[in-house]
């Protein structure tokens, strides 16, 4: 190289890899929450960077609804091989059994709130004091407020308007006993960034992300695959249709796309000329104006 | 390979200048705002019964934001363009001004300055071109808004061009641009003002799209502070032992001689390397590990530099601070100091001055700080810190000080 920068993509690895190894440096059990989707998959790949050739010394920790798709797990399951990681499972279905949470009904039922708690058990379970995240401050409005390091009381609560302010790339990861820090590596990363780094650094993403074909409801405006999960409303007819996710939540509430892209090349054209941000399609972001921030106080992702 | 730069921009201002409504413009001319986005702002602003789409509620993501109508903290917003990816760091005008300005300034490449053409220079602009200054934002763009009012008139603009210029003579800003612009109407912003046929300079965007900013980050004096050593003990890289870090200056090669600070160990470098793949030469900001032909100790807060290129190294450091903490703070108050990856303890041994950031007026004989006060200070550490000055290297010359009971961050230092 003859000239002396970096490319945007190059900055924002470097800036990621750096964060990753501040919270090694500072933290004594740091996780890295992993939920199959893409972000959280970039944040391993970079992790795996970051320590080479040493192994990623943290776990990856899957906070598993029962509500995956069997793309997402399969892929999971794939990566910690590859990897070489450890994966620690923190299940929302033994969450509901011990009674710690109350299964939701209705149509838009999801165990997508009940989450939090199964979350902050794991955490507190297996103490825990950083948990990594893929969330990125371009996602949505409350997350556009989010440090990189983010702390959180012993309650796991968030209190936006009294983060510590954060100065340069110094950062502050001292905390009293029973608290923690949620820390996101791809803060500054938008959507297009995730899919060019994606495509430059060759890494496997679930089936999911490409088109293919689906039996799917419209509900709302979105198309809903169906599911074991999903309880369908007796006008709602299942059909077939060519489609693709852009997030990879729960299967209620993820919805898909009608797309033809079925290569990275073809998603990266897609997204540059979506008009419509990837939550979009997230029925649990349209619980409200501030449906995020409301679930991040309390602990959520 | 895509190499577009990244370029990180500070904008600072009240809703009466016209900032949202910039942001909103390069925001949505450039297409980075989306459909979705802007269905749910247009029905919040219907719903407030504003007559116009209040773009500000894009970014004033928090309830209590959009409760009081203002903007509480620092918000990061992005867009790209064909030529560039830029991170706005917006921050409010009123509120904690200076803690979030300088939270803000301390990441970026580049200031955006508002100036209201019917008011010309105000106490606001000179507080935000001071902040500008004092964090050595190497690029400022001085933005004479809302042109529109005042009939597109040169004289208006040639007047604050000057009037600038005078102001800022005093301040250490060396990239000053100028443009005059209607937000609102989209003059200069991304397309050119066919109302100002006298303005023959860029617009906006495009000085955003080609400010020089290669230069941005020192490439000469040779510092890698060192955040982690990497041990793998696998049975394939049993004898490996890398050191991770992030270069915060000057250009590093293999076969480097290296002296590592505090210590005074001399070594040469090995190998610099990345996920396995060995790399001719590293410079900043890149994250990688290197390696040493010696095993000599060296840890995390060290700091690899070379023999003919040394930081200070010193435990009385003379900072200018700024206070950012509700509780005020007094002589001798101790801190965990926080400077690169180091940590040690740190006591405030003397306050030199406080600068009235209005008037840029130094005041001596004060005894304590408040918040958003500015200070120069004299700071006493326990363990030495390896550092330069901030104007030579923004990395290697700032620093935090942490509250020992709360674990707050307090404040800001630029070591000068």
């Amino acid at each position: 190289m003859s000239q002396y920068y970096l490319s945007h993509l190059q900055e924002l690895e470097s800036e990621a890899i750096y964060v990753i190894r501040e919270v090694v440096a500072q933290f004594e059990k740091p996780a890295l929450l992993f939920s199959g989707g893409k972000d959280s998959i970039v944040l391993a790949y970079l992790s795996r960077k970051a320590f080479y050739p040493a192994r990623i010394p943290f776990p990856l920790v899957h906070i598993d609804t029962g509500h995956n798709f069997p793309e997402t797990m399969e892929y999971r399951d794939w990566l910690i091989n590859e990897l070489g990681v450890q994966l620690v499972v923190g299940s929302v279905q033994e969450s509901i059994d011990k009674g710690r949470v109350k299964e939701e009904t209705g149509f838009n039922a999801s165990r997508n709130a009940l989450q939090t708690v199964t979350l902050l058990d794991t955490i507190e379970k297996h103490k825990y004091d950083a948990a990594m995240g893929g969330a990125r401050r371009d996602e949505e409005k409350a997350r556009a407020k989010e440090r990189f390091f983010s702390h959180r009381d012993e309650f796991g609560q968030w209190d936006p308007k009294n983060q510590r302010p954060e100065l340069w790339n110094i950062f502050n990861g001292r905390k009293n006993q029973g608290e923690h820090f949620r820390v996101f590596p791809i803060s500054n990363w938008t959507e297009m960034d995730v899919w060019q780094y994606l495509f430059t650094e060759n890494i496997p993403i679930p089936k999911l992300y490409y088109a293919h074909e689906r039996e799917v409801i419209s509900r709302d405006g979105t198309l809903l695959s169906t599911s074991p999960w999903l309880n369908m409303k007796p006008d709602e007819k299942p059909m077939i249709k060519r489609v693709r996710f852009r997030t990879c939540g729960d299967m209620p509430i993820t919805g898909a796309v009608e797309s033809d892209a079925d290569t990275m090349e073809k998603i990266i054209a897609e997204v540059a000329a979506s008009r419509k941000t990837e939550r979009g399609t997230r029925a649990d972001d349209k619980r409200g104006e501030t449906a995020m921030e409301d679930r991040k106080k309390t602990g959520y992702f | 390979m895509n190499m577009n730069q990244l370029l990180r921009f500070t904008t600072a201002g009240s809703v009466d200048d016209g900032k949202s409504t910039l942001i909103g413009r390069l925001l949505y001319d450039s297409k980075s705002i989306f459909e979705d986005q802007l269905e749910a702002v247009t029905a919040s602003s219907a719903k407030k019964g504003f007559d116009y789409v209040d773009l500000s509620l894009l970014t004033d993501g928090l309830k209590s934001e959009r409760e009081q109508g203002i903007t509480i903290d620092v918000a990061y917003r992005y867009f790209a363009t064909p030529k560039r990816k830029f991170i706005i760091a917006d921050t409010p005008g009123h509120i904690q001004y200076t803690r979030n300005m300088v939270t803000g300034a301390s990441t970026a490449n580049l200031a955006l300055i508002l100036i209201d053409a019917r008011k010309g220079l105000i106490e606001q602009t000179f507080r935000h071109s001071f902040i500008a200054s004092l964090l050595k934002i190497p690029h400022v763009i001085v933005c004479v808004n809302k042109m529109d009012l005042v009939n597109y008139d040169e004289a208006v603009f040639d007047k604050i061009v000057q009037d600038y210029k005078g102001f800022s003579s005093k301040l250490e800003v060396s990239d000053i641009q100028f443009v005059p612009i209607s937000a609102l109407n989209g003059d200069n912003v991304v397309n050119r003002s066919e109302n100002m046929p006298w303005y023959q300079g860029a617009t906006l965007l495009h000085m955003l799209e080609s400010v020089h900013i290669e230069s941005d980050y020192n490439h000469i004096d040779s510092r890698f502070p060192i955040q982690y050593v990497v041990r793998p003990q696998t049975n394939e890289h049993q004898d490996f032992r890398g050191y991770a870090g992030r270069v915060a200056g000057g250009i590093f090669r293999p076969g480097d001689e290296v002296l590592v600070l505090p210590s005074g160990f001399s070594s040469k470098i090995k190998t610099i390397e990345v996920n396995g793949e060995k790399l001719k030469e590293a410079f900043a900001p890149m994250s990688v590990i290197m390696t040493l032909e010696d095993e000599i100790d060296i840890s995390r807060g060290d700091i690899i530099s070379k023999p003919n290129n040394q930081p200070e190294v010193a435990q009385d450091i003379d900072v200018m601070l700024c206070w950012m903490n509700q509780r005020s703070v007094n002589l001798n108050s101790k801190f965990y100091v926080r400077h690169t990856t180091h940590e040690t303890r740190g006591v405030l041994k003397e306050i030199q001055y406080k600068l009235d950031i209005n008037s840029l007026q130094r005041v001596e004989g004060v005894e304590q700080l408040v918040m958003n006060d500015i200070a120069r200070i004299k700071l006493r550490t326990a363990k030495p810190l390896s550092f330069d000055s901030y104007r030579k290297n923004r990395i290697t010359g700032s620093l935090i000080l942490v509250d020992e009971g709360t674990n707050e961050t307090v404040a800001a230092g630029m070591i000068v």
